[in-house]
């Protein structure tokens, strides 16, 4: 029988006036796979790419062979990943806030991948570089990135180091690993990759780490990258955050055919692996194994994050448009900061009280900061920089053309 | 001295910087062992080895796109497009990250990359293979943009290149790889043996970026030309007769007003010539340049011969390509104004 050929067009599971259902996707117990050797290949790597890595179960034990290698981790350092978690809310809440009041013009929120972000910088060293996306400010929290930095970025004032030159959430901090921001999807995936070629060129013994979400994989550097990274074998780690949402687009447009965005990778001949992102240990245990693998000179490796997008795409976004409200309720592997407080009060090691005590502790150091920094100057309440700062770093040396034209606008 | 052709100075000038600094690096497609489509880098790969000159993958986003993380950490790439119409996959990192890096991080990361291309027309490439894709780069703030048209200026304006903290696109005129070419393609092919710029010091020189060079002087009209369109400027010259001053800019961007606007004041006439296509073309800002610098000098009005406004035919390339007659009649033309 013959049939038309006929086209898909991939639909989310639901839509606003319909019920969240996430019953398709396949949700593995935790500690069910291994921890593969540090050269692991391609070809080795498909139950990893496919399936997913988590360490925590729904009762808040640390289980399997992946909580087995991080077993050493230090009491303090799973105390400071809630905490990192913790200051990343309360900055993207208070942020919001100052957006909502006028008082910047954009701001977006990492709500539900908080341990992504915090869990992979605190197993990087000095020297390492990350070329993230516009989402990873938990990075930069995690590298215990000055508030007042971070903060005077997105009011544009005199305590921002870029000199109101970006849009906000455009960070770029060198000594804090963490690359120039570009607004342009999928550029700094590849940027990473000859970031980590120099590195292996100068022997240095730093690395690198690419980030992109899962709507610019479709992207043609994500493809660059992959076979770049997977014929030279640099130091790098590819990141894919997938969080099933490009702005209003569902992340089946991006998969097409595809099963996960790791055998992705794995088409490029670079062993993938896929993790629980909303698994603060899962995270740290496969970021430690990651690290430790290219710093031996064991080449590129992909991972997949697994997590939701809880928050809308950003101030300019309303997702009430486009996928049911309740949806983040629903995500079937919970909320990052409530399964590592789960597993620390299981452990001993926290408490209901505590927790409390921590959340206002450390909403109380972020609203002193952020005022500090508000007295500097807001929209609401300017005080720019001189606009000469327009032609300052366009090149190295101002030229002719440009001295003109900084002198016609009155500098 | 010793002569060489533009092709064997864009090679010295890599071999003298790959020699020099450990952090130069040579790639792109087919750049490695065999040394490029057109030799540019025949002999370095063996020379200096895999590590420092190496092949890449046909993906030319790819290949800027790593110079652009290599050079924000300390590396020194140069990097061959093919051919100047294989760049529109790396636009993007071209101009929207290398042009940008150094102003958006506030200079904390910078992007010291060479993008070398071959440019231009009279191979009969068709239009793949022939386009000047210039204006598409001297329109983006943070690039610099370079063509020579000699072997001498070839090796210095690279060596500079290499050296310069910011990007640069280096357009190569590729007619001129071996010879000058006046524009009669039915003429006896000269080489750079025969002609005084084939001269190319041995070692280290370079020619300042943002310099043009005074190629004729002339009292009667000032030509702009770059590339190519130097020798077909001097050929109408010697058809015309006409005592026309011919300015090779060397440098589109920054561009030396300086030279142009001295000369237009004495002349009081100015014929733009490239082979790109007119409209919007790089002509037209040299046009806008002038007439704001130079107004109340001009006895007639300005003109401009370029490629026509269609993409570079095959069969047909020397209707279209701006020859000798076109730039003769437009010398003719404005000195009767």
């Amino acid at each position: 029988m013959t049939q038309k050929p006929k086209l898909t067009f991939p639909q989310p599971p639901a839509r606003p006036d319909e019920a969240p259902d996430f019953s398709s996707i396949d949700i593995p117990p935790a500690g069910a796979l291994d921890v593969p050797p540090l050269d692991l290949q391609a070809s080795d790597s498909r139950d990893y790419a496919n399936g997913m890595i988590r360490v925590l179960n729904d009762e808040g034990d640390a289980v399997g062979p992946w909580a087995d290698y991080i077993a050493d981790l230090d009491p303090d350092a799973l105390l400071q990943g809630l905490r990192d978690m913790l200051t990343m809310r309360a900055v993207d809440q208070r942020l919001l806030n100052a957006q909502r009041q006028g008082k910047t013009s954009f701001y977006l929120l990492c709500t539900g991948e908080e341990a992504i972000g915090c869990g992979f910088q605190r197993q990087l060293d000095q020297g390492d570089m990350n070329f993230p996306t516009y989402r990873q400010q938990s990075l930069l929290i995690a590298a215990d990135y000055p508030l007042r930095d971070l903060m005077g970025q997105i009011y544009s004032n005199e305590c921002d180091p870029l000199e109101g030159r970006q849009l906000p959430i455009m960070h770029s901090s060198r000594d804090y690993g963490f690359f120039s921001i570009s607004g342009n999807l999928g550029t700094q995936y590849v940027q990473a990759v000859g970031w980590a070629m120099a590195n292996a060129l100068s022997n240095n013994g730093q690395i690198a780490a690419g980030w992109i979400g899962d709507g610019a994989t479709a992207s043609n550097d994500f493809h660059a990258a992959l076979l770049s990274a997977s014929v030279y074998r640099p130091p790098v780690i590819l990141n894919i955050v997938n969080n099933q949402w490009a702005i209003s687009t569902y992340t089946g447009v991006a998969t097409g055919g595809s099963r996960t965005y790791a055998s992705r990778a794995r088409g490029y001949g670079i062993p993938a692996l896929r993790v629980d992102g909303n698994d603060y240990l899962a995270v740290a245990a496969v970021s430690k194994w990651a690290v430790e693998r290219a710093r031996a000179g064991h080449g590129p490796v992909a991972i997949e994050w697994f997590t939701y997008r809880v928050a809308a795409h950003s101030t300019s976004d309303d997702p009430s448009a486009y996928r049911p409200k309740d949806e983040a309720s629903a995500w079937p592997l919970g909320d990052p900061v409530e399964r590592l407080k789960a597993h620390l009060i299981q452990i001993g090691l926290w408490s209901e009280e505590r927790h409390v005590q921590a959340q206002a502790e450390i909403l109380d150091h972020v609203t002193t900061v952020q005022k500090d920094v508000e007295s500097y100057g807001t929209f609401v309440n300017p005080k720019p920089t001189s606009p000469s700062t327009i032609f300052k770093g366009v090149y190295a040396e101002m030229p002719d053309h440009l001295r003109r034209q900084r002198q016609e606008m009155g500098f | 001295m010793p002569k060489m052709t533009m092709i064997e100075a864009l090679r010295d000038a890599m071999d003298v910087k790959l020699a020099q600094d450990p952090k130069v690096l040579v790639f792109g497609e087919d750049v490695g062992y065999f040394g490029g489509v057109f030799r540019c880098t025949a002999g370095l790969q063996a020379k200096h080895g895999e590590e420092r000159v190496f092949d890449t993958p046909i993906n030319e986003s790819a290949i800027v796109g790593m110079a652009v993380g290599m050079a924000a950490q300390g590396m020194r790439p140069c990097v061959e497009v093919q051919f100047a119409d294989y760049v529109y996959p790396a636009y993007d990192q071209i101009t929207q990250e290398a042009a940008r890096l150094r102003h958006r991080s506030n200079e904390v990361f910078t992007c010291p990359l060479v993008v070398r291309m071959p440019t231009g027309g009279g191979i009969f490439g068709g239009q793949t293979h022939s386009q000047s894709p210039e204006a598409l780069f001297t329109h983006v703030a943070g690039l610099k943009v370079v063509i020579p048209s000699t072997p001498y200026d070839a090796k210095g304006l690279l060596i500079a290149a290499i050296e310069d903290p910011d990007p640069v696109v280096f357009l190569e005129p590729k007619r001129l790889y071996n010879g000058p070419f006046y524009g009669d393609h039915s003429g006896k092919s000269v080489g750079w043996a025969q002609h005084p710029a084939g001269e190319v010091p041995e070692g280290h020189y370079t020619v300042d970026i943002g310099k043009a060079d005074i190629r004729r002087a002339g009292s009667d009209v000032t030509i702009l030309a770059y590339g190519t369109m130097v020798y077909v400027a001097e050929a109408a010259v010697e058809q015309s007769g006409i005592d026309a001053e011919i300015i090779d800019l060397r440098s589109l961007l920054p561009l030396d007003l300086e030279t142009i606007k001295a000369s237009v004041e004495k002349t009081g006439r100015c014929v733009v010539v490239h082979e790109a296509t007119r409209t919007s073309g790089f002509g037209g800002e040299l046009i806008a340049e002038v007439q704001e610098a130079c107004f109340w000098h001009l006895k007639s009005p300005l003109q401009r011969v370029t490629g026509w406004d269609a993409p570079y035919p095959h069969a047909t390339e020397w209707d279209y390509f701006p020859g000798p007659d076109r730039v003769a009649r437009a010398l003719k033309k404005t000195m009767e104004d």
